[in-house]
């Protein structure tokens, strides 16, 4: 079963800076223990740019497709076996990143 | 005939959840298990008045059930889907070596109080999963509508299945934790019974409190060994002794001090002190006890009074001295004070309870303990403004009574 692992962080009251280290560390273990699918951190939310061509032509919008207070700062995507072992390893991630992370089954 | 529906009545009594939990083990899908099991009743009702009880009605509930989650399966067509889902959310782990806890029915409740769902989901879920209570009725007792209620157990059995909350008991190190938040479900339960927050609603919900005992006695016989379970079924039990003098023949709620002891049920209240006498026996030999066993202590106490004037309340502070240790809540605190007003007098009490007024002035029983000490002290138009508080914000409706008419006695 795979997992969207959001990193959740919080534009007014945004997490420490210096946690990459741990969070390489974090990921050489979700490797080894055959967990990581796949992880990558996001660029600031002013670098998004939102198209929508469902009408005559392509609009392009500059900016994310919602303005919140908290916004995506990065993903993993973890394969486990069930929702008791991702909410462990979340709880871990959450810690190590100092941020909110949202865990959600693929379809 | 009645014999008859009897026999179904106590079969579905005992028998739902263990049919639920063995077809969820089966087939992996709460949805399918929790039909199945409605069939094979429906079934039974058809059928038992004309062939008999089978003399294994359990086995024959199963076996029914059983054969219906297969024919559902089949006629929805999609075998091959509905065996790769029950594959993938069936656990293929070697059972926990935990002994007794190895069970289907346990399996049931921890999978319906994962902490993944929400706390009122939780308490609706493991309602109708392992209490078999009905959709209408769980609506009824959470005062939300039948199809919002619908929609909020459907919701919980499609994450269950699509978030792949996997249907075991956790292993020994989660275990502790897990099993605070199934009592913490079942007190929910217990206390929406005794306290019903309803206008509409009576005062007493004996169907809840009967159902949150009966879980209770349930998780009891799978975990013997976990005190605060036993101290949550001694706390039920003590209160739920008291049921029948708690509230008067005009619907008013009647506070403990004049409550007829006489009407308390000795049999509840005989059985409680026995399970707060196992847990002290427990503490003695060193094992802390939690705040369940340490509210039903407080209830014993209560409880081996025979007058409100023969209430050890000195024994009561020194029990809300140890909660408040492992429990520094404002409404323990709030409850503490109470035992201070009957030791140290009202106007001792009054202090501690205004300091809590930041955290609890939104709290109909901050209010009224308020009123309450504030009357003793002669201060009535003050005691006044503090009911008319209470009332507003209290929700059930024999306490309403009670607090109106402690306000209007004031002079």
């Amino acid at each position: 079963m795979q997992y969207l692992v959001s990193v959740i962080d919080d534009k007014s009251n945004p997490g420490s800076t210096d946690r990459q280290p741990d969070i390489s560390a974090f990921n050489e273990r979700l490797i080894a223990d055959g967990y990581w699918v796949f992880a990558g951190g996001l660029a600031d939310t002013t670098t998004a740019t939102v198209i929508d061509n469902r009408g005559e032509q392509p609009v392009f919008s500059d900016g994310p497709f919602v303005e919140s207070k908290e916004y995506l700062a990065g993903v993993w995507v973890w394969e486990a076996p069930d929702l008791d072992v991702a909410l462990e390893l979340a709880t871990e991630a959450s810690k190590i990143c100092d941020r909110k992370i949202e865990v959600r089954p693929f379809q | 005939m009645s014999e008859v529906r009897e026999a179904i009545t106590r079969a579905h009594h005992d028998e739902w959840a263990r049919v639920v939990a063995a077809l969820t083990r089966r087939f992996g899908d709460l949805g399918i298990a929790e039909d199945s099991a409605a069939e094979a009743f429906a079934t039974a009702v058809e059928r038992w008045p004309a062939d008999g009880v089978p003399p294994n009605p359990g086995a024959w509930l199963t076996t029914t059930a059983n054969h219906k989650a297969i024919d559902r399966i089949r006629r929805e067509n999609k075998r091959d889907d509905k065996h790769k889902e029950a594959r993938m959310v069936h656990d293929d782990d070697p059972p926990e070596p935990l002994g007794a806890i190895d069970d289907d029915r346990l399996r049931l409740i921890f999978t319906c109080c994962h902490p993944a769902l929400a706390m009122e989901t939780r308490a609706a879920l493991t309602l109708r999963m392992v209490g078999g209570l009905t959709v209408p009725e769980i609506a009824r007792a959470f005062l939300v509508t039948e199809s919002a209620m619908g929609r909020r157990i459907t919701r919980a059995k499609d994450k269950i299945k699509a978030a792949r909350i996997p249907y075991r008991v956790p292993s020994a190190d989660d275990l502790p934790a897990r099993v605070s938040g199934v009592l913490a479900v079942l007190f929910l339960v217990f206390n929406e019974g005794y306290l019903a927050t309803g206008p509409d609603t009576d005062p007493v919900r004996h169907d809840l409190t009967a159902e949150a005992i009966r879980l209770t006695r349930l998780i009891r016989a799978l975990l013997p060994d976990d005190g605060e379970v036993t101290g949550l079924l001694a706390l039920m039990l003590l209160t739920d002794a008291r049921r029948n003098a708690r509230v008067s023949a005009g619907g008013e709620l009647v506070a403990l001090d004049e409550q007829d002891r006489g009407s308390w049920d000795a049999a509840l209240i005989a059985e409680g002190h026995r399970l707060v006498r196992a847990r002290l026996a427990a503490a003695a030999a060193g094992i802390a006890p939690g705040r369940y066993q340490i509210l039903a202590a407080i209830n014993a106490v209560h409880t081996s009074a025979r007058d409100m004037r023969d209430t050890d309340w000195s024994q009561i502070l020194a029990l809300y001295d140890q909660l408040v240790r492992i429990d520094p809540s404002p409404i323990i605190a709030l409850n503490r004070a109470v035992a201070v007003a009957e030791l140290d007098g009202p106007e001792v009490a009054l202090a501690t309870v205004d300091r809590l007024e930041p955290t609890l002035s939104g709290y109909h029983a901050y209010h009224a303990t308020r009123a309450d000490l504030l009357r003793r002290l002669g201060r009535s138009q003050q005691s006044r403004t503090a009911y008319d508080k209470a009332i507003d914000l209290a929700g059930n409706t024999a306490e309403t009574a009670y607090l109106t008419r402690r306000r209007d006695q004031l002079r």
